[in-house]
């Protein structure tokens, strides 16, 4: 839906000085881009849940992260958000890639699909829906809206594949 | 083995004032006893084992900054991959230190999964930390802890204590979202 260069671009015109992130199919394509334009530092974890605590550090100590992961980590990381977000009070921000949503060649009946927006409706994380090319703006609206809100918020993309 | 609040106290002693150290479950209940600091984060209430997590964070946001994480070993097991993480970033100024009593002293004394087997200090070599060191008796401590402390990093520091039944959990010093912005307030952060 996205080239790295349009996330990386649209990264850096939003201030994002660290993605921390576990990749998939479709958002670890972004990579490459992201630490090829250096305005954006990736941070690389071993899993979903780290991703939230290392984002609230380096929140805590003046930086503005974003935390990029499935929705399948977004369901291993729910003591992490709880805390970071709930307890703390952190207004992290992430996007999340929405697996199967457009279809579900590779995984039929996949349950992503059942669990992802309730979860985040769960951890009262507001968060915008993402399906085609033209929507590229709402993710700078969502993320500025965000931050001037001091709340947390989310932006699902959805994909084709697992 | 040393008791793990003297082991804490070396620690308490050596901070500098420019230093960040984070603490959580046992070490977090033990700091709390000794005086507070702006630029401490008692991480209670926690999300178990991210402690480590945290302090990439802080690391990498603060780079003049030494950051001390004092883990228990039940978190330290329930987030083996932070330490790989960690060495990914190279981060020079974290330092890493597991408080090592073999049980979840908080939720009373339950044995930790790898208690008396499980070797930390091979955990973080093999993770690919820049140094390690380990230390099970309190006068060796004292005369390592600064070297250790501060060398190079990311660097890990296993501690063996002793493990001391009966003893309640941390209890929290206070609303946490308060506690952040007084703590971003200390590091400059906005």
């Amino acid at each position: 839906m996205f080239s790295g260069q349009q996330i990386a671009e649209l990264l850096e015109s939003l201030g994002v000085t660290h993605v921390v992130t576990v990749p998939d199919s479709t958002i670890g394509q972004w990579q490459e881009a992201i630490e090829r334009r250096r305005a954006t530092q990736l941070v690389r974890v071993c899993r979903e849940g780290e991703a939230w605590q290392v984002a609230a550090g380096l929140y805590m100590g003046g930086k503005r992260p974003l935390v990029m992961i499935q929705c399948t980590g977004l369901f291993e990381s729910g003591d992490a958000i709880r805390n970071a977000v709930h307890d703390w009070k952190l207004p992290l921000f992430a996007i999340i890639g929405y697996r199967s949503y457009l279809n579900q060649d590779t995984l039929p009946g996949d349950t992503c699909l059942v669990f992802t927006e309730p979860t985040l409706d769960a951890w009262k994380i507001d968060y915008r829906l993402i399906t085609s090319a033209d929507q590229l703006p709402t993710i700078a609206e969502h993320f500025t809206a965000s931050r001037d809100r001091c709340a947390a918020g989310a932006i699902l993309i959805a994909e084709g594949k697992a | 083995m040393m008791s793990a609040k003297e082991a804490l106290a070396v620690v308490h002693q050596l901070r500098g004032d420019e230093d960040i150290v984070i603490t959580t479950m046992t070490p977090a209940r033990d700091w709390m006893t000794m005086p507070q600091h702006p630029r401490d984060l008692v991480m209670v209430p926690s999300a178990m084992s991210h402690a480590t997590s945290m302090g990439l964070g802080l690391a990498l946001a603060q780079p003049d900054r030494r950051v001390i994480v004092c883990n228990g070993d039940g978190s330290m097991v329930m987030n083996l991959g932070s330490l790989v993480s960690i060495a990914e970033a190279r981060t020079s100024n974290l330092t890493v230190l597991v408080f090592d009593n073999g049980t979840y002293e908080v939720t009373g004394s339950q044995r930790v999964p790898g208690a008396g087997t499980a070797n930390f200090v091979q955990f973080a070599d093999g993770a690919g930390f820049a140094a390690t060191f380990q230390f099970s008796d309190i006068d060796t401590w004292r005369r390592g802890a600064r070297n250790a402390l501060f060398a190079p990093g990311p660097t890990f520091i296993w501690l063996r204590v002793e493990s001391v039944a009966g003893m309640p959990g941390p209890k929290s010093p206070g609303p946490a979202g308060a506690r952040a912005t007084a703590f971003m307030a200390a590091l400059g952060a906005k």
